[in-house]
């Protein structure tokens, strides 16, 4: 412990933890300011405080573009959660626990996509979609969207394959199970745990894209593109209304699940 | 933990002999899907860059060829827009990197004793995934805007001269990329830090070596997997983002990267070929960097 409370000889004791807290102020900083916006009582620019109002939280689709938009977002990033999440867990099981000829070429396929700006993506996909002659909307989005979460998902629930002990399903298969059995009660509820983080990152990236959205989705209107174009005009308090309420409603999920974890390894110790 | 997971670890086999159906029942679908919407719309780009406009003169209307002249129109046309993305990259990775490693440092290494703490500013520094990045950034746009009470103070304290707005410089943009990129940094930085083993902070202390030595020998080359994702995931983004260097949000005209000339010349100008090449040069560039990044600092493994 000395060579930790030292650490950074110029620095004095207690000035890290002082620094983090300033780190993550600065980090919630425009959290707090887009929630408290939310509550402003506004005309059409939502810049200036004038009151406090519940109106807007009250009158969410005062503003039926926006709700339509935020419809429109929720469809996209769960049908592309949903195709992304399938086919990116059954490639990262193959990826962990089979050796074949091809298997680093594999991963470093998967791994090209992360390292692709968004506009390359998004750019290369629109003038695919219109050489083919399909013009851009809600499919070719969809499309995209499975396109850019599936590397995530693959990375998300490879670190879950990993730490699985294979001695479960081969004790599985001792008792006589037979392989979809091993695989239905033992390695997917084993792989859950990693499956569904891979989902909620993959609908969180999904839900929040803008550039790939903005070259595929011609006239179909998502969330993030509402503001975008809203931003030159005002953006109306019910959009700080609607990201606030994702905002809590994910931060509530992940509070409960690592409180509850936390009581559950309490739990575990007491038993030991 | 996403982020710490290129790494690829020893196969367990098991089943060799009928495993290759199951395998290839595995692999294949998102194999298809990847060569399809990825493979196949980079070759596509490459091709459209390379497209010559057609004989009828309208726009929007080109057909196949082997332009060159789409890539220098694009570079000579457009290399200060190049320069910025590049440099701004540069400048947002680097004030990314020094800023997020204190943070993952305390997080990572002295709140592990308090796994409460520890989870808790996990979550603080994931926190601004929750929320729409357009939002928060229009945040600051307001939080910064000319008369605000942090400007105010910024030109009472002569930080800005009395003429000199904030909002729409190069500096702006930085900040705006500096912030909605930490978390991307910080995260791979935590999760590799959090795995170091402090026996070898206090084995190197034990031997008489300074804390300066002991974070230059032992902590900063065991952090490495953590600075080389964090770094490329912050980087490669930044480089192509225009979001923050729009005139709407951070930026203003003299901003603009090169995002905003692929969007304008697909989008608006129906110049396909010239966008397609700007992407390209992008791409490019960025494998360049890439490949020479992860060579020189000896963790080709790491992908």
């Amino acid at each position: 412990m000395k060579v930790l409370r030292s650490f950074w000889s110029g620095l004095k004791r207690g000035s890290l933890p002082v620094y983090s807290l300033l780190a993550v102020v600065f980090l919630l900083t425009p959290i707090f300011y887009t929630i408290v916006f939310s509550f402003n009582k506004s005309l059409r620019r939502n810049t200036v405080w004038n009151s406090f109002t519940f109106d807007n939280w009250t009158h969410i689709c005062a503003r039926q573009d926006l709700c339509n938009a935020v419809g429109n977002s929720i469809m996209i990033s769960l049908i592309s959660t949903l195709i992304a999440t399938a086919l990116g867990t059954a490639l990262a099981i193959a990826l962990v626990r089979y050796r074949f000829k091809f298997r680093s070429a594999v991963n470093f396929a998967l791994f090209l996509p992360m390292a692709t700006p968004e506009i390359v993506m998004g750019a290369g996909l629109a003038g695919l979609f219109f050489n083919a002659g399909v013009g851009p909307g809600f499919v070719p989005t969809v499309i995209a969207h499975v396109m850019f979460c599936l590397s995530f998902v693959v990375v998300t629930v490879k670190a879950r394959v990993q730490t699985l002990d294979p001695a479960l399903e081969e004790a599985g298969r001792d008792l006589y199970a037979n392989p979809s059995q091993v695989f239905w009660k033992i390695t997917f509820p084993l792989l859950l745990p990693g499956v569904l983080s891979a989902a909620l990152l993959s609908f969180a990236l999904s839900f929040d894209d803008f550039i790939i959205t903005y070259f595929n989705s011609g006239s179909v209107n998502t969330f993030p593109k509402f503001i975008y174009v809203a931003a030159k005009g005002g953006v109306p308090a019910q959009a700080n209304v609607i990201a606030s309420s994702v905002f809590l409603l994910a931060i509530i999920i992940v509070l409960a699940t690592q409180i509850s974890g936390h009581f559950k390894r309490k739990r575990l110790q007491h038993v030991k | 933990m996403a982020f710490a997971a290129f790494g690829s670890s020893a196969p367990t086999t098991q089943g060799q002999t009928k495993s290759g159906r199951v395998v290839l029942a595995l692999l294949l679908p998102g194999l298809i899907y990847l060569v399809l919407f990825f493979v196949i719309p980079l070759v596509s780009l490459v091709l459209t860059s390379l497209e010559a406009p057609a004989a009828s003169g309208k726009i929007g209307e080109y057909v196949p060829g082997f332009d060159i002249g789409n890539y220098s129109y694009v570079v000579t046309k457009y290399w200060p827009q190049i320069a910025r993305s590049f440099g701004f990259a540069f400048l947002a990775t680097i004030i990314s990197l020094l800023i997020s490693y204190p943070l993952a440092y305390f997080i990572g290494v002295k709140a592990r004793s308090r796994p409460m703490l520890q989870r808790m500013l996990v979550t603080l520094v994931i926190a601004p995934f929750f929320i729409s990045f357009l939002l928060r950034t229009i945040a600051w746009k307001q939080l910064l805007a000319d008369h605000s009470p942090i400007m105010e103070w910024a030109h009472q304290v002569g930080l800005l001269s009395p003429s000199q707005s904030f909002i729409g410089s190069e500096a702006a943009v930085v900040f705006g990329l500096v912030y909605n990129f930490i978390p991307f940094m910080t995260l791979p930085l935590y999760t590799s830090l959090e795995r170091l083993d402090i026996r070898f902070l206090e084995a190197g202390s034990d031997l008489y070596a300074s804390p300066a030595k002991v974070f230059r020998k032992i902590t900063l080359p065991l952090s490495m997997p953590g600075i080389i994702s964090g770094t490329l995931l912050t980087f490669i983004p930044i480089a192509g983002d225009y979001v923050n260097a729009s005139r709407d949000f951070l930026g203003s005209s003299n901003t603009s990267m090169i995002g905003t000339m692929v969007d304008a010349d697909f989008l608006q100008n129906r110049n396909y070929p010239a966008a397609s090449a700007m992407s390209v040069v992008l791409m490019g560039i960025i494998l360049i960097l890439v490949t020479w990044y992860v060579r020189k600092s000896g963790t080709e493994d790491l992908l």
